[in-house]
């Protein structure tokens, strides 16, 4: 039988508020536990939550790049249930009224194919904390388990898109445009490492051409785009599996284990909670608003699909260059930076895919820790172009300039004497003394059929090249090597 | 009582206040006095859960010196008692609860910040219906407060202790909280002025939370006049309570003596039905023709949903609780049952152990009417329900300045005799519906019953504090209910 798979994912985004959502303590990643929870974060009796207006700008501004529906009133629900890194009893969301209702997302596949993804809603909700499980004991050695409050509090947006995806590819797509577009937005760091961005993955599977969606299991808290796709994986494998064998998937929430790259059973539907939500009394609802949703409208910085099309477009770059560099803002403002300097975008998005990307990929590092600078790589590019350098020579620049040993293209070139030779009567010099200790291959040069001659040329200019130490321009040495060697025949 | 109180009693805030700017006594020997008066009189009514000698003497030394230095406000220097409800930081703050026994507050509420800037003194915390669930104080984890006008009845409840002790003479005044009748009630019981504020006048921030939507703070004391005070210092608007009121407070005191001719007074129908204690209506009605001999009209208007009213709260007010009390699980403060098994078995020993029966029945009660498949049936019910009761109000406010009613169906009843729950909770059929439709009202004292107080419930519009304090105050000034005292007091102080 053929079977389809149908994705939906539940992406948390923690918003880059300074302050939390509901208290002014810190965001802040990585401080000692308990040290960033104040008074209102550790649920003390008496303690009233005030909603971050930023956090709310922040959704609406998510809201407003996936042309979504803005909600003029939104509201805080309490969702109930009792654990340990969980102050209040509660966990404060947005169940019966998210502010931001249906928008769509486009995704682009490796083939150059785009899909919209709908997104069904995204709301906004406090973190809990987090128990911390290893090696903590009690006065008499028994085994106990730490709560760090410090995450209690962090805002997020939870992004819940419609079950639209047909495929893991699809769904780690979606993923990176969510990742794309929060980060371009500069409302989430995005990094998932330190959590900043987990998903819940939906997945089912039905016979192709059925209409209604098989039963689904949610897989829990993947944190990589990688995860994502493996979870997928073992998950439709795991339930086709099961249906061919005559059983039936059940309802439940299961957790993916990238160590033994396998789904395990959390709870199933039985054991689900009843969440009894209710509007929360503390906060009232947040009104919104036209003239505030346009401002904010007409602030939003270029978005990863607009910026796409201006580089295709405007700028000559091809679809898929295009596409990879517009997807990180980052990458792009590198981009276009280096670009303004040398004033030629396709080399400057040759260099940004290539050397660039490579070097950057070796050593994990993001764009924005390049120890090339875009200037720089501008400014070397434009060597190349005024043919102070040639293309090899400028590798070599480059990887000097990786590598600290000067603080310009300029600087490195004269230091190392990378200064491309164009000087004719130079290059002639070289060409000579070549040609006079190579009489066997100018012998045989001669010899041969003039069409295969272009090929043996290749070996003279090697020579040349070599003996210049990289700094003859090439087309130079070519075509007096070409105007030499033929005036012997 | 020494020598140098003859001349203000009885006391009010309004009395000692002018005693402290005469110079005529210091801070230190007003409270040095309550504090005696408590020591002498509390072991019989247990109105006070924690009594701070030693912070209250330290600030009413502080308060001396300001008033030395020549900064001196109202509130300077007068003692105070505030219900064990308002977090006070260092101090212990139970809410009436096993659960909160051993929680030290690590900072204030709003209002006691308030207070403390204001220079008052506060002699300590006052015992309450466990978490501000019941209308007796016999709820409270440390035993029922006793009423100081007789000693076998209850004082009314959830701030039984405040009104008991005010009633005694141990404080001038105290601040109490109303949900469903809280502040009012007891007021009623004790023979004292008691207003609850309109909803968002006064921050909840730093107030143990019974039912969110409902709970507000407010003054109980001997006089309209001391309530105007207090009110003018506690209200206002707080960027740490998001249902707060951004508006600006009145100078409540300077609206007391506005003449009350041309006053349009409605009589709610619905608030002299069957099971008003004749002695209680006689004394409502008396009232109003003292109103009537102060040129106010009077006419009969309706509040046709008045009978949904306890049944609305009884689902809005418990779901929130549930929701409210969650975070009493043992983990972070609070009572933590010995050697837990695992975490589960931690929340289980922690609450059974910490919450007591009225407690536990309303997070039952709550939990239930919010949970899938009740919710729709109960709670989103009861939230139209409030809107019509809030709409009846409204209405009725179109065509009257203010309603007047009892403000219980009886005077205090005896300790013990309301074994069932629900008739306990037929107690505040009179003052819950306004805490659903968040106006203000104020029970002022109107007559005895049986040697026991009666009170006189007025209601007015969304933020007409100002027209309520007025109108009780004049009443006060043509009738003398206010001033009368317990013999209790009377021995004992």
């Amino acid at each position: 039988m053929q079977w389809e798979t149908v994705i939906g994912l539940e992406v948390h985004v923690q918003l880059a508020t300074r302050s939390k959502i509901f208290s002014g303590a810190s965001t802040a990643f990585g401080a000692g536990p308990n040290t960033q929870a104040c008074a209102v974060d550790l649920g003390m009796p008496g303690t009233l939550p005030v909603v971050n207006e930023q956090a709310v700008a922040m959704a609406v501004q998510f809201g407003l790049g996936v042309n979504a529906d803005i909600a003029e009133t939104s509201v805080f629900d309490r969702k109930n249930y009792f654990y340990a890194d969980l102050p209040k009893g509660y966990q404060t969301s947005q169940m019966y009224h998210p502010i931001v209702g249906p928008g769509e997302l486009e995704i682009s596949l490796d083939d150059d194919v785009t899909r919209r993804i709908g997104i069904h809603h995204a709301h906004l909700e406090e973190d809990a904390g987090k128990s911390l499980h290893e090696s903590l004991t009690d006065d008499s050695g028994r085994e106990m388990t730490g709560i760090d409050l410090n995450r209690a509090g962090t805002p997020l947006l939870e992004i819940v898109s419609d079950p639209d995806m047909r495929s893991a590819k699809e769904a780690s797509a979606y993923l990176r445009a969510i990742h794309s577009i929060v980060t371009y937005l500069g409302i989430s760091d995005g990094n998932m490492a330190e959590g900043s961005m987990r998903c819940d993955v939906n997945v089912s599977v039905r016979p192709k051409g059925q209409a209604e969606f098989g039963t689904r299991a949610e897989i829990k808290n993947v944190n990589s785009f990688r995860f994502v796709e493996q979870a997928i994986a073992f998950e439709v494998e795991r339930q086709i599996e099961l249906i061919e064998d005559g059983g039936d998937v059940e309802q439940e929430t299961r957790l993916y284990d990238p160590d033994s790259d396998e789904t395990r059973s959390m709870r199933t539907k039985e054991e689900a909670n009843d969440y009894r939500y209710f509007p929360c009394p503390d906060l009232l609802p947040i009104v919104l608003d036209q003239a505030y949703i346009d401002h904010l409208r007409d602030t939003l910085p270029e978005l990863p699909a607009d910026k796409r099309a201006r580089f295709e477009n405007q700028l000559g770059l091809s679809a898929y260059d295009a596409g990879v560099i517009a997807a990180s803002r980052d990458m792009a403002d590198y981009f276009e930076e280096a670009m303004n300097v040398c004033g030629d975008a396709k080399q400057a998005a040759n260099w940004v895919q290539g050397e660039l990307s490579a070097a950057l990929k070796r050593e994990h590092l993001d764009v924005t820790r390049s120890p090339v600078s875009a200037r720089q790589l501008g400014e070397l590019i434009s060597r190349v172009q005024d043919d102070t350098i040639s293309g090899k020579a400028a590798k070599q620049v480059f990887q000097a300039l990786w590598d600290g040993q000067g603080e310009s293209a300029d600087e490195i070139i004269d230091a190392k004497g990378l200064k491309q030779v164009t000087d004719t009567g130079a290059i002639d010099a070289m060409i000579d003394d070549v040609i006079a200790q190579s009489p066997q291959q100018v012998a045989q040069y001669v010899e041969a059929e003039p069409e295969k001659r272009g090929k043996m040329i290749g070996y003279f200019v090697g020579q040349v090249m070599k003996a210049s130490r990289g700094t003859a321009n090439p087309q130079q040495v070519n075509q007096r090597l070409s105007e030499k060697l033929d005036a012997l025949v | 009582m020494s020598d140098h109180t003859a001349d203000y009693a009885p006391e009010t805030v309004t009395s000692l206040a002018a005693a402290l700017q005469r110079g005529d006594a210091s801070s230190r020997e007003l409270t040095t006095d309550y504090l005696k008066r408590i020591e002498r009189a509390d072991s019989t009514l247990n109105s006070f859960i924690s009594v701070t000698a030693e912070q209250a003497l330290a600030a009413a030394d502080a308060a001396d010196q300001t008033r030395a230095e020549g900064n001196a406000g109202y509130l300077t220097g007068i003692p105070l008692a505030l219900k064990d409800i308002f977090c006070t930081r260092g101090v212990r703050t139970s809410c009436g609860s096993k659960m909160l026994d051993n929680f030290t507050a690590p900072y204030s509420a709003t209002v006691v910040e308030k207070l403390n800037a204001a220079g008052s003194v506060s002699l300590g915390k006052t015992n309450m219906d466990e978490f501000a669930m019941g209308s007796s104080n016999e709820s409270s984890y440390y035993g029922a407060v006793k009423n100081p006008w007789d000693l076998t009845a209850v004082p009314g409840g959830s701030s039984g202790g405040s009104a008991a002790a005010v009633a005694a003479g141990l404080a001038p005044a105290s601040l109490g909280t109303d949900t469903g009748g809280s502040i009012r009630q007891p007021a009623a019981f004790c023979g004292i002025t008691g207003l609850k504020p309109t909803y968002g006048r006064v921050s909840r921030y730093g107030i143990i939370a019974y039912a969110s939507s409902l709970d507000q703070a407010g003054p109980m004391a001997r006089t309209a006049e001391d309530c105007a005070h207090l009110l003018g210092n506690v209200a206002g608007h707080d960027l740490r309570d998001s249902t707060s009121m951004a508006r600006c407070v009145p100078d409540y005191a300077a609206e007391l003596d506005a003449p009350l001719a041309g006053l349009k007074i409605g009589l709610p129908r619905e608030y002299f039905g069957d099971g008003l204690d004749p002695a209680v209506e006689s004394a409502v009605r008396e009232a109003v023709k003292v109103y009537e001999s102060l040129g106010a009209t009077v006419r009969d208007v309706s509040l046709p949903h008045t009978r949904y009213a306890t049944p609305a709260y009884y689902v809005i007010a418990p779901a929130e609780a549930s929701s409210n009390l969650s975070r009493f699980d043992g983990v972070r403060f609070g009572h933590r049952c010995d050697n837990p098994d695992d975490l589960v078995d931690l929340y289980k020993r922690s609450r059974a152990e910490g919450f007591g029966e009225e407690v536990k029945r309303r997070i039952l009660i709550g939990t239930h009417t919010l949970s899938e498949g009740f919710f729709d049936a109960y709670y989103i019910k009861a939230q139209k329900i409030r809107r019509l009761i809030r709409q009846d109000f409204l209405d009725a406010f179109d065509d009257v300045d203010v309603l007047m009613g009892p403000t219980t169906p009886t005077p205090a009843f005896d300790l013990g005799a309301q074994s069932d729950p629900v008739s306990m909770y037929l107690q505040d059929i009179y003052t819950i519906a306004i805490n659903l439709a968040g106006i203000p009202a104020i029970s002022v004292p109107a007559g005895m019953a049986g040697g026991r107080p009666t009170g006189l419930q007025i209601l007015g519009p969304h933020f007409a504090e100002a027209r309520l304090l007025n109108v009780a105050h004049q009443f006060q000034q043509a009738t003398d209910w206010h001033q009368q005292r317990p013999a209790f007091a009377k021995e004992m102080i």
